[in-house]
């Protein structure tokens, strides 16, 4: 494994500690007239930035509340507010069913993740066994292989277990570890001092106490990034499902939501209904937008971590 | 990657407890199991496979190098190469520059910044699918993005069928989703010694200069680390593409300027049960990326020393 952007910044950047946090007052142009008005520039700048950003979203709830004729123009409140889409949405599609299949599927593909790679990177952490090294470099290996490669006989495996059209395959795999995940929580493990272990261990207490009732609880922040970021990933993928799923019953939002995009969207040759279409939209991004807000603050760092120790 | 700092300075001086190295392995089991069975083995079996006739209902059949030969002979591989590597090429370094653009404004607005950050991050939480929906609304004849664009006396193209501007509007739906590459810019750009940044002025440096020889240096390792990952994820984008052009109901002028590597790769192998070609198509797209991904890295490491020699 040699993508090592953390190592190549490394000599350059020896001060972990020089966080700047007051950077504004230094960074502008020291007071005055010129200062004030490239500031005022910034903020203009990022305020267009802003809208170019949300006002995406924006349009996604407003054309949800359209009829058929007015979905496509370009009012952004046609009234009345079609409320009942968000009804009839329900009714043309087992909506229902296709939000508790990705609700189940989600927590349990982020829950198992979690706790086997939180498992696994403490043994790296932690332990000293022989190949450590090589076996971390296999680890570090895999997280290059493209999805792409190991499709195909993924599904083979499970078509082998009899597991096709039923949701196990949309996590199960998630029991066994994710290389990227390891990598991510070894990091927070190795951050903790081993004296903490030792004593514990002199109390007697066994690996796998050590493991639940020292480690995890320290490194909680770690575990909830890797949490959401999988809550993400599972809630988000279309490609297992398409996949796995024949049963519309048993569809995830995702794929059900796309579903309705071959009956509605006009343009591939639907019925043009394409309100409805956004409505589902609303329906599957609601909750991601949720889940970020509650946890923002370990979005943001897992990202940034994963960015500067990558 | 980090110097795993705990074992490497302290390794030596703790006794192996006996056991240590069983108990090592039995953290570390749901990862090995994962390892053979979902990654190593696959690999394995996907070579295989890529040299046979497979459908899933027949035993696979050797074909030798057959399929590979119909690799270089099929015409729409050429095509869907073509497609990824202009979208790659488009979208990558669009994303990296408007990225750092932003988070270049972001480190001069003080704590503002945090509001602004979350305004970019909240479309990359929004479901691929999702997205897909979003954009053929905006991108459509007289959608936003026209409208957007005449308001400035620009006339849009048909962004959603025209084959010459398909790949053009699919770069401009990534583009909404760069937020999680500005925060990881953000957070490099942060830990940039603002002393630096004085001297350099004391010395009459330029915002160019200062850019060129400060800036660029110390958050390199970021860079480098985007530009592998966001390389990585482009040449296998799937999910957006697919929600709006492929399906149950095609589109028929996007099909052919819409039709992305890992989009063909899956109509072989799921639509047409074409097990070995998908196969030997997966393992062309291995190779492809680990060229690249090891161009890049050495590119970087000539780049960073570079630098650094100053």
């Amino acid at each position: 494994m040699t993508v090592q952007p953390g190592t190549t910044g490394a000599p350059l950047a020896p001060a972990a500690s020089v966080r700047t946090s007051g950077i504004s007052v230094v960074r502008s142009e020291p007071g005055g007239w010129r200062g004030r008005i490239s500031s005022v520039l910034y903020m203009l700048a990022l305020a267009i930035a802003t809208f170019i950003f949300i006002f995406p979203l924006v349009w996604l709830v407003s054309a949800s509340l359209k009829t058929r004729s007015t979905v496509y123009n370009n009012e952004l409140f046609a009234f009345p507010l079609q409320l009942e889409n968000y009804v009839r949405v329900f009714e043309i599609a087992p909506v229902a069913s296709w939000l508790f299949n990705s609700v189940i599927v989600a927590l349990l593909a982020a829950g198992t993740v979690t706790l086997s790679s939180a498992l696994v990177a403490f043994a790296f952490a932690y332990f000293r066994f022989p190949f450590r090294g090589p076996l971390f470099g296999l680890v570090l290996a895999s997280m290059m292989l493209p999805g792409a490669v190991t499709m195909i006989p993924n599904f083979l495996i499970w078509n082998a277990l009899g597991q096709v059209n039923t949701l196990t395959p949309l996590w199960a795999g998630n029991l066994f570890a994710s290389a990227f995940y390891i990598f991510l929580l070894r990091q927070f493990f190795l951050g903790l001092p081993r004296e903490l272990f030792e004593a514990a261990r002199v109390d007697g207490a066994s690996y796998l106490r050590m493991w639940w009732s020292i480690a995890m609880p320290l490194t909680r922040a770690a575990l909830i990034v890797v949490f959401v970021f999988e809550l993400k990933a599972s809630w988000t993928d279309i490609l297992k499902p398409l996949i796995f799923l024949r049963d519309t019953a048993l569809f995830t939002l995702p794929l059900g939501l796309k579903t309705l995009v071959d009956r509605f969207n006009p343009t591939a040759g639907g019925q043009g209904e394409f309100q409805y279409v956004m409505a589902a939209s609303v329906i599957i991004t609601v909750p991601m937008i949720a889940v970020f807000f509650l946890a923002q603050r370990y979005f943001v760092e897992g990202i940034a971590t994963t960015g500067s120790k990558g | 990657m980090t110097v795993p700092r705990a074992s490497a300075s302290s390794g030596r001086r703790w006794r192996v407890p006996v056991g240590e190295t069983f108990w090592a392995f039995m953290f570390l089991l749901p990862w090995i199991i994962g390892f053979v069975v979902f990654t190593a083995g696959p690999m394995l079996y996907s070579l295989y496979i890529s040299f046979t006739d497979y459908n899933v209902i027949r035993p696979p059949d050797l074909v030798g190098l057959e399929n590979y030969e119909t690799l270089f002979n099929d015409r729409r591989i050429p095509r869907a190469l073509g497609n990824t590597a202009f979208y790659a090429a488009l979208n990558v370094p669009l994303t990296m520059i408007f990225s750092l653009v932003l988070a270049m404004i972001l480190l001069r607005v003080g704590r503002a910044a945090g509001f602004f950050r979350t305004a970019f991050y909240l479309p990359t939480v929004t479901p691929a699918v999702a997205v897909g929906t979003l954009f053929l609304l905006i991108l459509s004849g007289n959608g936003l993005l026209n409208q957007a664009l005449s308001v400035i006396g620009i006339r849009g193209p048909i962004w959603l069928a025209d084959p010459d501007y398909v790949k053009q509007g699919i770069v401009i739906m990534s583009l909404w989703t760069l937020g999680s590459t500005v925060i990881i810019y953000f957070a490099a750009l942060r830990n940039v010694p603002t002393e630096l940044y004085e001297a350099a002025r004391i010395d009459g440096a330029n915002s160019w200069q200062q850019f060129r020889n400060i800036t660029v240096p110390f958050i390199s390792g970021a860079l480098f680390f985007t530009l592998i990952v966001n390389t990585i994820a482009s040449l296998q984008i799937f999910a957006e593409v697919f929600t709006m052009f492929f399906g149950l109901t095609q589109s028929g002028p996007a099909q052919s300027s819409a039709l992305f590597y890992v989009i063909y790769l899956f109509q072989r192998a799921f639509e047409d049960l074409d097990l070995g070609y998908a196969s030997a198509m997966a393992w062309l797209l291995f190779v492809i990326i680990l060229i690249i991904t090891a161009i890049q890295i050495r590119f970087s490491r000539r780049f960073v020393y570079y630098e650094g020699g100053r």
